[in-house]
């Protein structure tokens, strides 16, 4: 079974994150770059659908040349090869630029399954995986928190209020998943030795044939118009207990629309 | 020139078991720690992501890494906490080594492939009640050869993962021939022991300051018998074993000491960035500056010396006098900086449920265990060639 997981660097979550005042891009170069979170989730589930049904791991990035270190991430967690798409051009692409790219290059590859995180942690928007079903004709199986594969047909619990709906499709599909389905590994030494051997390939706009008209900043369909600093935090309301201290509990909670 | 700059492998490495202990260890070890509980969920975790196995070759279900890889790693885990760190520096460093250096093809392939793999853990035999640093002149263990068994009879003392439910063997040294001549040193070997081989007891948990999430106990020995087949390496050469087991144990302790007094640095850096006295932060105040200067001065200091050692080491270079001078350093810088975090945290610093209280308690060891601080002296003294003589 040919497994692809789509890998997205992100800004390191813990760090200071800001948008470049001349684009309004994320600006990517001055922090550190992680595999978004989902993401792991989605590396570990691909290895261990892998693992289970004799199958192969390719990781697919779209990114700058510094997404190669979360590409070797990957690896050395054990995937078996990667294609890095990275172009200048790609730059500033926004969910339907990036969703254009991928499915082309997907579709080049070819897949059985596609893996990939819920969300990413920098701009949350979380269309991609649809928008990645809808371009490439396949079934979209999201929010997954467990899945499972028999034959030509997935099952996935895909996580909702209330617990999870079951949902079935045939092969092949999208499946993304939440931080419920697994627990990632962490990278060992043999992995990360053997990662070094392992191929990816690099491609850019031209290599994969993608129009470079369609993505990038210029195509974006959706524009950022302004944004601000999050104000500082305030100091909180503190509510002295005389006797009425749940009533006015209360208060507070009715006056920020919390109840 | 040299540079220390790790290569891209190590520092993946170091990243990997970074974000474990961060994210695995961190949050738990508090706990067992307050209830002297050894941490069979977290060391089953670090098995599997091979921390058991690093210094080993893959043949025997290792990671085909070196000693450096093994030292990156404690480093690391003992950023965040001690007891984790020794369990895995006393169970491959101390534990699985002398198989592997030692070892008969059929002892390597019986045990290291479980002990590899963490899955079970070996200890190593050496300290006695009757003396850790006059080796033999403190050593009343023996084993005499009856038919085709060796039978042992003493005590150890302070034995690291020695009474686990995943322990697996005991490195014993003990001493096998008679009554010396004069002056002479009385033979001394070493004896794989399985864990639960009649006649060994397993004494309780001791109650200790520090490492309190690691396993050290007595060992008793009553007329232990185990197949001649267990003498590990050649008979008579234990003296020298050990003191090639310890050159490497030791460059382990100074990397695991390095982790401690790093992670000092970060507590404090944090915390002085956070907590306000008379108007100001903590870090306003030069005094306090001045202290965290020092602090990461010694911490550094102590990382050279150990990756010297280390990379000396994993090149097959001798290394005594270098690994005491790790070691010597480093776990003084480990006790300077724990009490100087501790200071830094005022009361706070001295409730068990922050983690430089647990820095504290941890320290002193560092210059007692593998040689203490008076013994690393003795040998880099020596190694000067400056001897006692009028
Ligand atoms: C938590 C813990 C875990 C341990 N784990 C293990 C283990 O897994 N395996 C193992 O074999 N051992 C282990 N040990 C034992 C440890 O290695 C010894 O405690 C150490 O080597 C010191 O030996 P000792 O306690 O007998 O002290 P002693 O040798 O009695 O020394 C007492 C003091 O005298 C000093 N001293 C001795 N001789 C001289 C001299 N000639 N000149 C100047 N000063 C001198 C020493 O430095 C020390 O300060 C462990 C100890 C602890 C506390």
């Amino acid at each position: 079974m040919n497994i692809v997981v789509c890998v997205k660097q992100v800004p390191d979550t813990w760090a200071e994150r800001t948008l470049r005042p001349a684009d309004s891009c994320l600006d990517r170069a001055s922090v550190d770059g992680v595999i978004n979170e989902l993401d792991e989730y989605a590396i570990e589930e691909g290895l261990l659908q892998a693992e289970a049904h004799d199958g192969e791991v390719t990781i697919l990035s779209m990114g700058p040349q510094k997404a190669a270190e979360s590409i070797r991430k990957a690896l050395s967690m054990g995937a078996d090869k990667a294609v890095h798409l990275v172009d200048d051009g790609l730059a500033g692409s926004d969910a339907l630029g990036t969703s254009l790219a991928l499915s082309t290059v997907l579709a080049r590859i070819g897949f059985d399954l596609v893996i990939l995180g819920a969300e990413a942690t920098d701009a949350r928007m979380g269309v991609l995986p649809a928008m990645l079903a809808e371009r490439l004709r396949v079934p979209q199986l999201s929010l997954a928190r467990k899945v499972e594969i028999d034959g030509n047909t997935v099952t996935v619990h895909r996580l909702t209020e209330y617990g999870y709906d079951q949902v079935v499709a045939s092969l092949p599909a999208v499946v993304s998943v939440v931080e419920k389905i697994n627990e990632p590994r962490y990278p060992s030494f043999k992995g990360i030795m053997a990662a070094k051997k392992k191929p990816v390939e690099t491609l850019s706009l031209a290599d994969a044939g993608i129009d470079p008209a369609q993505v990038g900043l210029g195509a974006a369909a959706t524009e950022v118009l302004s944004f601000a600093k999050r104000p500082p935090r305030q100091a909180g309301t503190i509510v002295k207990d005389e006797g009425d201290g749940g009533s006015k509990a209360a208060e507070f909670l009715a006056a920020q629309k919390f109840i | 020139m040299i540079s220390y700059r790790l290569d891209e492998e190590h520092e993946a490495l170091r990243d990997s078991v970074a974000d474990f202990a961060r994210q695995i260890v961190a949050p738990v070890i508090g706990g067992y720690y307050e209830r002297g509980e050894f941490p069979y969920e977290i060391i089953g975790r670090m098995g599997k992501l091979g921390l058991f196995g690093l210094p080993f070759p893959e043949e025997y279900g290792g990671m085909g890494g070196d000693l450096f890889a093994l030292c990156l790693a404690l480093e690391e885990l003992a950023r965040v906490d001690s007891s984790v760190a020794i369990t895995l520096e006393a169970g491959v460093a101390l534990g699985a080594m002398p198989i592997y250096r030692f070892g008969t093809a059929e002892q390597r392939e019986c045990w290291l492939p479980e002990l590899c793999s963490g899955e079970r853990l070996a200890a190593f035999g050496l300290t006695e009640p009757g003396g850790g640093s006059d080796i033999p002149g403190g050593m009343r263990t023996t084993a005499r050869l009856e038919g085709q068994e060796w039978v042992i009879d003493g005590s150890k003392s302070f034995i690291t993962n020695s009474g686990t439910d995943i322990t697996s063997v005991v490195t014993v040294l003990a001493i096998t021939g008679g009554q010396p001549a004069p002056g002479r040193r009385p033979e001394i070997s070493s004896v794989l022991v399985p864990a639960g081989t009649p006649g060994l007891s397993v004494g309780g948990k001791y109650s200790k300051v520090g490492w309190c999430a690691s396993d050290t106990r007595e060992l008793a020995f009553s007329g232990c018998r185990v197949p001649a087949g267990n003498l590990l390496g050649e008979r008579g050469r234990g003296y020298a074993q050990f003191l090639q087991i310890l050159d490497e144990g030791r460059i382990a302790i100074a990397a695991l000491a390095t982790g401690l007094a790093a992670g000092c640095v970060t507590e404090c850096l944090r915390y002085t960035d956070e907590r306000v006295a008379f108007g100001h932060r903590l870090g306003h105040y030069q005094g306090l500056r001045f202290k965290l200067a020092d602090m990461e001065a010694r911490a550094h200091t102590a990382r050279l010396a150990w990756y010297d050692a280390a990379a000396r080491a994993s090149a097959g270079e001798p290394v005594k006098r270098q690994a005491a001078i790790a070691k010597l350093v480093a776990s003084n810088a480990a006790m300077d900086n724990a009490r100087d975090a501790t200071q830094i945290f005022g009361g706070y610093g001295y409730m068990n449920e922050y983690p430089v209280a647990r820095f504290y308690r941890d320290a002193k060891v560092l210059e007692i265990g593998e040689g203490t601080s008076e013994v690393q002296r003795m040998i880099i003294a020596r190694e000067l060639g400056v001897t006692d003589r009028d």
